[in-house]
């Protein structure tokens, strides 16, 4: 709370800046605008961003970095055994100090050395705080000096200020790349260090899935097992079945809306459709458990199948009809775009309207249909909560859509949620599912993109 | 008569293609079938959906009261009668509580008895009482009739989920309790109230303590910050590449890697959120701020996309006449291309902000599934959202949690759709065609 307290007055201070450049400019001419290089605003916005933008840049990065730095002071400041403890068990430590610091419950009563770096950390939080404010303080005054000096009539203040913005702007659409970069770079650090100790071949080709491993060295049959077969096996099961439900329903609901609808028709169901893909997939996962699985259940028994409680079944089901508007707004937007006409040609020849799209249309549409289908089942392969709540954790080699399987996004949730060292193979496993996940899904949207352009190119 | 052979022929001819004409129409009108069917067919599943929902989850509205004389004996909350608040804040409410109970419900002497008594109503009765009494410490010794809440398993009993014809080793409520209750309803000492807890408290492990201020909260910490972050950031971008980039390779790379963010797999981002916010720079497990730095990265892509759609859209007549004016390309953008499009650029912020409430997966791979009872206060407050109370909720096993969960996801729901139809309206009101 007390960084935004610093970062309003910084505000505020560069909202002093920008009247005081105004009125500098303005004074050195008399009054007079026509005498300026450019308008007076500029010349306040110049000292404002001059105040603003070194300082908050600084505290953006104080604040990134500071409980690191802190860290790491804390425990150069801890007495010599404690440093040789294991990460583990420095980390618990460092909580319950950081616990004590806080005014909170430790887990153990707290002996003279983690009371003595308690308050340690609170001296190092608190200094690092006071050299925070000096230091954006300073900034910002020293940035509202300096701009406030360089304005005089003839200052050229627009472009400068122009060039920042330019700037600024760059800088905003190169997150978006350095986000892809991060999550390249996470994904391919973690799974580097989970392949050091899983060779790549087991855990792409081996058939045995059970990612225990011992808490105690002389644990017994705890190694772990990291065989992720079962688990693309599952994945595909789900995903196919998922695309068995929204593929007909999604395509033939295109092809009712494009071709035969009447406006009004199409102008009510449309937006209900879409309402499909607005719904949480929470709600959808809960659906699965709650009716769907319990209904496949009861019918299963009736007709005296086993169907598990957790069957693929459900899953894939309740996922198929999640993903119904993705196919089915995808194909109505390229069953549209193919030209009248061909149509016309068709009816001509003396086609009915059901033969022209079975022979016409549907094969002009093709490569925009497969495109969108592709994409589906990118959102089936990628989608966790309906699975997580409705599909199984065993990781079962079956084709069976009755039993239970796992599937990629399952297994990466079970394996980071819950309280565990970060650094073990059961936790960097989770981050080779996920690039897994990401080159899988990257694949099938390039290539449904293209797929999409080229056929959107072929018609304009 | 002649002709009749080659009459003959004809006529066959003309009565088989009519019956292929037959056929065709037929498989025409087989296929408009199959179109309308696959249509009911998921309009059918969305209404079984809802309907599900909201039947399952329109019984958490309500609550049952039961009335009971409460003694407040002062014996066990003010031993030595010295009425100070301190001491009589300490004191037993519990022992003043089975002493009514007791009086209350013959058969609530023996252990068990006592303990199926105290399963009637809610453990938060002791606490009532202790309130009741530093509200007016005059009522110690006396008996008061005091509505009180019953615990979550009367309370399904009350709504009629639990069925009392069922044999008694198959219900949650035992035949002494349901005695004791079916006599209080005799007495007409039973009333449903409006649960106004589900809406004033956080998370609890008691299903009729259990509220979702906490998650409404937290999701609105969490939104907060994905929009401070992801609104700027996104209009920049989209205005950078529209107005100002050049074509090369560089704004092509961009260009692709936006579509290609915009179709990552949400828990990706999770897992990009563990491994640099988290580990990387060590803030804080399971707080908003966090949570809200993730959903930001994950709506980026949607904002931009809808942003540069509606810069595309403002006519170049626009730019022109402003560049004509004598304006810089900056100023032409910022007065007036900008508020041109901002409509078009809200309504996708909308949908992208209506999108991140309804995320829970990259959440749960930041902490926010935490157990937390307290209402959060602050960005670094440990939180949970909407979504996320709903799956922790669909996972506990009690009955009564089953109808909390379906309520907060109408809670969930009534918020999305507020969330677009508010999009829909301000498209509508200042939709413009060139």
């Amino acid at each position: 709370m007390n960084s935004l307290i610093l970062i309003a007055v910084l505000l505020v201070l560069s909202a002093i800046g920008y009247q005081m450049g105004r009125k500098r400019a303005l004074a050195g001419t008399g009054g007079q605008i026509k005498g300026l290089h450019s308008l007076p605003s500029y010349y306040g916005s110049y000292v404002a961003l001059w105040c603003a933008l070194p300082a908050l840049l600084v505290i953006a990065f104080w604040l990134a970095l500071q409980s690191g730095i802190v860290d790491s002071l804390l425990i150069s400041g801890l007495p010599a055994s404690v440093q040789a403890l294991s990460e583990g068990q420095l980390n618990l430590l460092l909580s319950d100090i950081r616990n004590l610091a806080a005014g909170d419950i430790t887990s153990k009563t707290p002996d003279p050395m983690v009371q003595a770096a308690a308050e340690r950390y609170n001296d190092l939080r608190s200094t690092g705080f006071a050299a925070m404010v000096v230091v954006g303080l300073a900034l910002g005054i020293g940035g509202l000096t300096i701009g406030w000096r360089a304005i005089n009539p003839s200052f050229r203040a627009r472009p400068r200020v122009e060039k920042i913005v330019h700037w600024v702007l760059i800088l905003a659409s190169a997150i978006a790349v350095l986000t892809t970069i991060g999550i390249v770079l996470s994904l391919l650090f973690e799974s580097i260090r989970f392949f050091n100790r899983v060779p790549p071949a087991e855990f792409l080709f081996g058939l045995n899935w059970s990612p225990q491993t011992a808490l105690r060295a002389d644990q017994v049959g705890a190694t772990g097992a990291f065989g992720a077969i079962p688990i693309f096996a599952g994945t595909f099961l789900i995903t196919i079945i998922a695309m068995l439900v929204a593929v007909p329903i999604g395509l033939f609901s295109a092809i009712y809306m494009a071709e035969y609808a009447s406006p009004r028709f199409r102008a009510i169901v449309k937006p209900i459709l879409e309402i499909l893909a607005g719904i949480p997939t929470v709600v959808y996962g809960f659906f699965a458990a709650l009716t769907i699985a319990p209904l496949f259940r009861g019918f299963g028994e009736s007709v005296g199948l086993d169907v598990a409680s957790e069957s693929a079944l459900a899953a894939g089901v309740v996922m198929g009809l999640m993903i119904i508007p993705f196919v089915s707004s995808l194909s109505d937007d390229v069953i549209n775009a193919v030209p009248q006409s061909l149509r016309d040609g068709s009816f001509a020849m003396g086609a009915t309207h059901s033969e022209t799209i079975k022979q016409v249309i549907i094969p002009a549409a093709l490569p925009g249909i497969v495109g969108s289908v592709l994409l589906a089942t990118s959102r089936a392969i990628g989608e966790t909560m309906i699975v997580v709540m409705a599909a199984g954790l065993a990781a079962n080699l079956t084709a069976n859509p009755f039993e239970a399987v796992t599937t990629v996004t399952v297994q990466i949730v079970t394996l980071l949620v819950g309280d565990q060292e970060f650094d073990s193979s059961k936790t960097l496993a989770a981050f080779a599912l996920g690039l897994v996940l990401f080159v899988i899904t990257l694949c099938l949207n390039v290539v449904a993109l293209t797929v999409v352009r080229k056929y959107r190119e072929k018609y304009d | 008569m002649t002709d009749t052979p080659a009459n003959d022929v004809a006529a066959r001819a003309e009565d088989r293609s009519a019956a292929l004409v037959r056929k065709r129409y037929r498989a025409e009108r087989r296929f408009r079938m199959y179109g309308l069917a696959a249509i009911m067919a998921a309009l059918g599943m969305l209404t079984v959906l809802l309907f599900s929902i909201v039947s399952s989850g329109l019984p958490a509205f309500t609550t049952t009261q039961v009335a009971l004389n409460l003694t407040f004996d002062a014996g066990d909350i003010d031993p030595d009668g010295s009425t100070d608040p301190a001491k009589l804040a300490s004191g037993n409410y519990r022992g003043a509580l089975l002493k009514s109970l007791r009086a209350e419900f013959p058969g609530a002497e023996t252990r068990k008895g006592r303990r199926d008594a105290i399963n009637m109503i809610s453990n938060e009765v002791t606490f009532v009482m202790r309130d009741m009494v530093l509200a007016d410490p005059s009522i110690i010794g006396t008996t008061q009739r005091v509505w009180v809440k019953s615990s979550a398993d009367i309370d399904q009993l009350a709504k009629g989920s639990i069925d009392r014809a069922l044999p008694e080793s198959d219900r949650r409520v035992n035949n002494r309790q349901l005695g004791w209750f079916e006599k209080l309803e005799r007495e007409d000492r039973v009333k449903t109230t409006f649960n106004t807890t589900f809406f004033t408290t956080a998370d609890s492990r008691e299903p009729e303590q259990a509220g979702i201020l906490g998650a409404v909260v937290g999701s609105a910490l969490t939104l907060l910050i994905t929009l401070l972050l992801s609104f700027p950031v996104g209009v920049m971008s989209a205005v950078y590449l529209e107005e100002f980039a050049p074509k090369n390779r560089w704004t092509d790379v961009i260009e692709v890697n936006i579509n290609n963010l915009a179709a990552v797999p949400s828990i990706v981002f999770g897992l990009l959120g563990l491994a640099v916010f988290l580990n990387f720079f060590a803030l804080p497990r399971s707080a908003p701020v966090v949570g809200g730095m993730v959903l930001a990265l994950m709506t980026l892509p949607t904002i931009i996309i809808a942003s540069r759609a509606a810069l595309k859209a403002v006519p170049p007549s626009i730019r022109e006449a402003a560049l004509g004016m004598g304006a810089s390309r900056l100023q032409t953008v910022t007065h007036h291309v900008l508020p041109l499009a901002m409509p078009g650029i809200l309504t996708g912020t909308i949908i992208g902000m209506a999108q991140a409430l309804g995320e829970t997966a990259p959440l749960l791979m930041i902490g926010m599934v935490a157990f937390i009872v307290d209402i959060p206060q602050s960005f670094t407050d440990p939180a949970t959202v909407l979504p996320v109370q709903v799956f922790l909720w669909a996972d506990a096993p009690e009955r009564a949690f089953v109808e909390r969960t379906s309520a907060a996801i109408m809670v969930l729901l009534t918020f999305l759709i507020m969330m677009n139809l508010f999009a829909v309206l301000l498209r509508k009101k200042f939709e413009r065609r060139w």
